[in-house]
């Protein structure tokens, strides 16, 4: 008796306009379907994120005992070019000498390496610009006018710090995350 | 479409208006699975399966297409990519076991489907295209899913390639060149997978491309009825939306939730474990069957097995394909007017038998090939073929069938006439709808 009596109720609200018990299952069923559908896709983006077996390469360990003052190595860091400098005197200098806020992108030699090993810079070697590798690191290659890194593609010019002073791209080459685990291994990621 | 009294697609949004003269593809939609196609009322849950099969389509496709961005179709990482999806790409396992069981899935409703087609004769005039074009459907599933199982390149997986491409070696004459042919060489390897991974994207396409040629031919007549009786006015037919529509999103609910009790709770059940060694051209498995799907097949195969006029290989083989070819011709072996089953009380008894049949068939498609087993698949193949080239003709000829009811509407209401009958006078109100 009380399924009659619910029935006749909901055939008076209707008739008042007001909102029928069919309304409401039908929101909650579409609304049901709506969630399991978004839950669905979930997996169906999520798995063109990096998998696992990436993600478990993305630490490096790099013994930085043979590179002399002056030289740089380049090394490959998810997939990525990785330039290690160690920097000369003269270049910390004139790396130091630069008036910071002048710079497009005002960072100090100090904020861009470690304590204790401000001669050894680190960074990407991926230009800010548009990605291309800037030329600087192996023996021989054009540094540009800051003597830094120079990119080949459109002409930004890096100084010793590796700090954008000339052409397009907008930010300095990027200093990934990295400590030292000795004195002379670096640990990058 | 179907009849006069479809409702014509009238957009009310001025942008939709402005569509509709240009691209009518929301007309076509509306025409097809909308308010625009009338459908008997009277339909049970048998004819389901339809849309369910769709949806399996679907998500088949949706997690094939994914799988593809990590799956590795060369013979030597093959394995260890899908193992790589496995344990490494997020959600990969979901994917991978959505997928396989989605296979099976695809698989049950379709055989529902397709047993629904025979119970009701909707094989019989005028959806003749119709009956036809499922099998053609069916037919690209079994290649699609022969093709997909070897992908992962295990033992099951290699051996299956080598297997069913051997059937096509029983043909007298070109049978090996053709094998060859299929295999690009002389045994499943680099030149098979690749050609199974690019035909198993492809075939699902096609297979979407023959859904729409089979919907296109169910609109004609419009569709069936567990009555059998035709369509006469509009009191006997309801919109497909929203009463399908919700039918049928309500029946997908609950048959999903059993695909996810298979995706999360027993991934591995229809599967073979030996699939989990990667291939060996060296070793076969002691005891190699198909998945569940193919064992009704399978068992009709392997039950030949003495030289009759051809050699008992090719006789497995032409029966197994018989098997499924003969139901094209099945229009014209099953004469009876009478369509639906309901109505039919001998037929109906030979049908309940003739699923028991292909239960047994598929049962014994699992097991070894050794006595008793293959007896009873001799007996039980026998039966098959006798169902349809024996039973059915003779049947269309001497059943006394049951008056068929004058229209839907009438058999509907008779049934409410029942319903609505003061039964219980103590009981709830009958007069509650």
């Amino acid at each position: 008796m009380a399924a009659v009596e619910t029935n006749e109720g909901a055939v008076h609200v209707a008739e008042e306009g007001g909102v029928r018990r069919r309304d409401f299952l039908n929101i909650a069923a579409v609304s049901a379907a709506g969630v399991g559908g978004a839950a669905l896709l979930y997996p169906l983006i999520n798995q063109m994120n990096a998998s696992a077996d990436v993600l478990a390469l993305a630490q490096i360990d790099v013994d930085i005992s043979a590179i002399h003052a002056g030289q740089a190595i380049k090394t490959i860091w998810r997939k990525q070019p990785i330039f290690i400098r160690n920097l000369t005197p003269a270049e910390q200098a004139a790396a130091n000498a630069v008036d910071v806020t002048t710079l497009r992108d005002p960072q100090t030699l100090a904020e861009r390496t470690k304590d204790g090993h401000r001669n050894w810079l680190i960074t990407l070697g991926v230009c800010t610009h548009l990605g291309c590798v800037p030329l600087g690191a192996a023996e021989g290659e054009a540094r540009g006018e800051y003597g830094g890194y120079f990119c080949p593609c459109h002409g930004s010019s890096y100084d010793t710090a590796a700090r954008i002073r000339k052409g397009p791209a907008p930010r300095n080459l990027e200093v990934p995350e990295y400590e030292f685990t000795t004195a002379t291994t670096v640990r990058i990621g | 479409m179907s009849f006069p009294w479809a409702e014509e697609y009238k957009p009310k949004h001025p942008l939709m208006r402005w569509l509709d003269d240009r691209l009518p593809l929301p007309r076509l939609a509306y025409g097809a699975l909308g308010g625009g196609y009338p459908v008997p009322r009277n339909l049970n849950y048998m004819w389901n399966f339809g849309v369910l099969a769709g949806l399996a389509l679907v998500l088949q496709l949706a997690t094939g297409i994914v799988l593809a961005m990590h799956y590795n179709s060369n013979a030597d990482t093959a394995f260890n990519s899908v193992e790589h999806i496995m344990r490494d790409v997020n959600q990969g396992w979901f994917l991978r076991y959505a997928h396989a069981n989605g296979a099976s899935f695809f698989f049950i409703v379709t055989y529902l489907h397709i047993f629904r087609g025979l119970y009701y004769g909707s094989y019989k005039a005028p959806r003749e295209m119709v009956w036809m074009l499922g099998l053609v459907i069916f037919l690209l599933m079994m290649a699609t899913a022969f093709m997909g199982y070897v992908l992962p390149w295990g033992q099951m997986s290699f051996w299956a390639a080598k297997v069913i491409t051997g059937l096509f070696g029983a043909i007298p004459v070109v049978g090996e060149p053709i094998q060859h042919w299929l295999l690009g060489g002389f045994a499943p390897d680099q030149p098979t997978l690749t050609r199974f991974f690019s035909l198993h994207y492809l075939l699902p396409f096609v297979i979407a491309g023959v859904i729409i040629l089979h919907i296109w031919a169910i609109h004609i007549p419009g569709s069936g009825n567990p009555t059998g009786v035709d369509v006469k006015t509009p009191q006997d037919t309801v919109p497909f939306h929203p009463y399908y529509t919700a039918k049928d999103g309500w029946f997908a609910g609950l048959w999903m939730i059993l695909l996810a009790i298979l995706v999360f709770y027993l991934p591995n059940y229809l599967g073979h474990p030996v699939n989990y060694v990667p291939a060996n051209p060296l070793s076969t498995p002691s005891h190699i069957v198909p998945e569940w799907y193919f064992w009704p097949f399978y068992a009709i195969l392997r039950a030949f097995t003495s030289d009759f006029i051809l050699p008992a290989k090719l006789w497995g083989v032409l029966a197994m394909f018989s098997s499924i070819l003969l139901l094209f011709f099945l229009p014209w072996l099953d004469k009876s007017p009478v369509r639906s089953g309901a109505y039919r009380p001998m037929f109906r008894i030979f049908f309940v038998v003739l699923i028991i049949d292909v239960l047994v068939l598929g049962w014994l498609g699992g097991l070894p090939a050794e006595e008793p087993y293959v007896m009873l698949s001799q007996v039980a193949t026998a039966y098959y073929f006798a169902h349809f080239l024996i039973i059915l003709p003779i049947l269309s000829m001497v059943e006394r069938t049951k008056p068929l009811p004058y229209s839907i509407s009438e058999s509907v209401l008779h049934g409410e006439a029942a319903e609505a009958a003061p039964a219980d006078l103590t009981g709830a109100s009958p007069a509650q709808v």
